[in-house]
């Protein structure tokens, strides 16, 4: 079998092979029709956008929900804070994303009328954001519950209030401690973009299966997509552990292992 | 705002629509994870085996199923299977076999993690008696190991029980389609989408507080 990469090269509108095939991405001969590899760079562009978004609402909400579920059960509204961020986790953690997607699109929009002037790449990234938001939470909330509880208490004697030990002395470790299962989760944050096709935003997964109809070369059409998945989530990889190793505290052993999160 | 009438979710709509989806997703659940377990068992085999033959391919297999996306990789096995076996296939069973191929690789992970979990004592005390490595596997790690994972594969079934809804991208009817359907027959999208989600949550929340349940008592027993 063997692999006809001249695909990529084809005019989307007529099939022809067009002369840049890079063209509108270099500003090449702009008054030409896109190629399948503008397509596809621009489709990319969509996938990292939406994960982009949905990685930064997933990371702010996550921090705050899991730590919010390892408050201390003092005062009642603690006790308020601690069931409402336990009920969120739950929430959004046992309905399929696809399934969440299809309510953040649909469904919300109709109660919530703002949201209608929202374009659908926003409601997918917010259906992701709160989705890994809940995965991160529980995450934040191990960090936070492996520090030895000596931390609390020194910082308590200190005289530091709740929120003060928070901000100086727990959250620092903690969110150092989980940067290994972030990185998985931001991964998979980039891989379940993918069900962005089934409310029509443009990204790689919709891409391979329009590409994929029009052109009868799913192989070629599919090997491209993944490979770019692939490469996105190693570049996530590398980066967080670049973070990981310019945030280590010296002297203080942090953990190692992958996730085994899907 | 707009008001909620579910009085048209009655009985009838159930079992002509949402129930054929339901048996689907629980259906291919079920193949997944057992034939997951399965084969997920001997790629965690191959993987600790220490022979470069075996680790290599199961490594490589494993991760490459990693780090696609799901939806991805359901898309690549209709395209696939289709042109080696030469002739088309249902949207069911070409999930089914997705699916199994899918999960092999995260039960993996988690086998390998369960076997590296059995102390090394354990191994020695076997080979001591003079156990071949497949009887030392077999009678003395493995089942150890299992009953170590039994959590981590019931929260590993839940999401895979999630991600079922993904065979939307081929368009195979589990249970989301269902809904889907009902609600276009019926003119009541919104609705049903509601449902959908409602039914899901009911399935995988009761779902996990069981794990949950059954993670003290492996606790205890350890």
């Amino acid at each position: 079998m063997s692999l006809d990469l001249g695909v990529f090269c084809k005019n989307t509108l007529d099939g022809e092979v067009v002369d840049h095939c890079f063209s509108a991405l270099f500003g090449l001969a702009q008054n030409s029709d896109p190629s399948y590899l503008d397509w596809l760079m621009k489709a990319w562009g969509w996938t990292l956008a939406v994960a982009g978004l949905g990685l930064t609402i997933a990371l702010i909400l996550g921090a705050v929900m899991g730590t919010l579920r390892t408050l201390p059960t003092t005062t009642s509204l603690n006790r308020w804070l601690i069931r409402i961020s336990t009920a969120w986790v739950e929430l959004f953690r046992n309905i399929p994303i696809l399934v969440q997607v299809f309510l953040w699109y649909h469904v919300i929009p109709s109660f919530v009328l703002p949201l209608k002037s929202l374009p659908s790449y926003w409601l997918v990234s917010i259906a992701l954001g709160f989705f890994t938001s809940a995965r991160i939470a529980e995450q934040v909330r191990a960090g936070i519950q492996a520090l030895p509880s000596g931390q609390t208490a020194a910082a308590t004697a200190l005289g530091l209030t709740t929120a003060q030990s928070y901000r100086y002395v727990i959250l620092p470790m903690a969110l150092r401690i989980i940067i290994p299962p972030l990185t998985s989760e931001s991964m998979n944050l980039i891989k379940n973009s993918s069900v962005a096709f089934a409310v029509s935003v443009p990204e790689l997964t919709l891409f391979a299966m329009q590409a994929q109809e029009e052109t009868s070369k799913g192989v070629e059409i599919y090997l491209a997509v993944t490979f770019l998945y692939a490469l996105s989530a190693f570049a996530v990889n590398r980066v967080m552990s670049q973070i990981e190793k310019r945030s280590r505290i010296p002297g203080f052993i942090v953990s190692n292992d992958a996730s085994l999160a899907h | 705002m707009l008001s909620l009438d579910l009085s048209f979710y009655n009985w009838e709509l159930f079992t002509n629509y949402i129930l054929k989806g339901l048996v689907f997703s629980v259906q291919l659940t079920v193949f997944a994870t057992v034939g997951g377990i399965l084969f997920g068992t001997f790629l965690a085999l191959m993987r600790l085996s220490g022979r470069p033959a075996l680790v290599y391919p199961a490594t490589f297999y494993v991760n490459t199923m990693r780090s696609i996306p799901l939806v991805m990789v359901i898309l690549w096995f209709f395209l696939l299977i289709p042109m080696l076996i030469g002739r088309p296939i249902g949207a069911d069973l070409s999930a089914t076999i997705t699916f199994i191929a899918f999960e092999a690789a995260f039960f993996s992970e988690i086998v390998r993690a369960g076997i590296q979990s059995v102390p090394k004592g354990q191994t020695y005390a076997g080979e001591a008696l003079g156990m071949t490595y497949g009887q030392n596997m077999r009678l003395v790690v493995l089942p150890q190991a299992f009953r170590n994972m039994i959590p981590v594969f019931m929260t590993q079934t839940i999401v895979l029980f999630q991600d079922t809804s993904l065979v939307y991208a081929i368009g195979a009817y589990d249970l989301l389609k269902g809904f889907e359907i009902a609600g276009k027959n019926y003119g009541r999208p919104i609705e049903t989408y509601i449902l959908a989600a409602a039914t899901y949550f009911v399935i995988c929340f009761s779902l996990s507080k069981v794990v949950r349940k059954i993670q003290a008592k492996v606790a205890i027993i350890r």
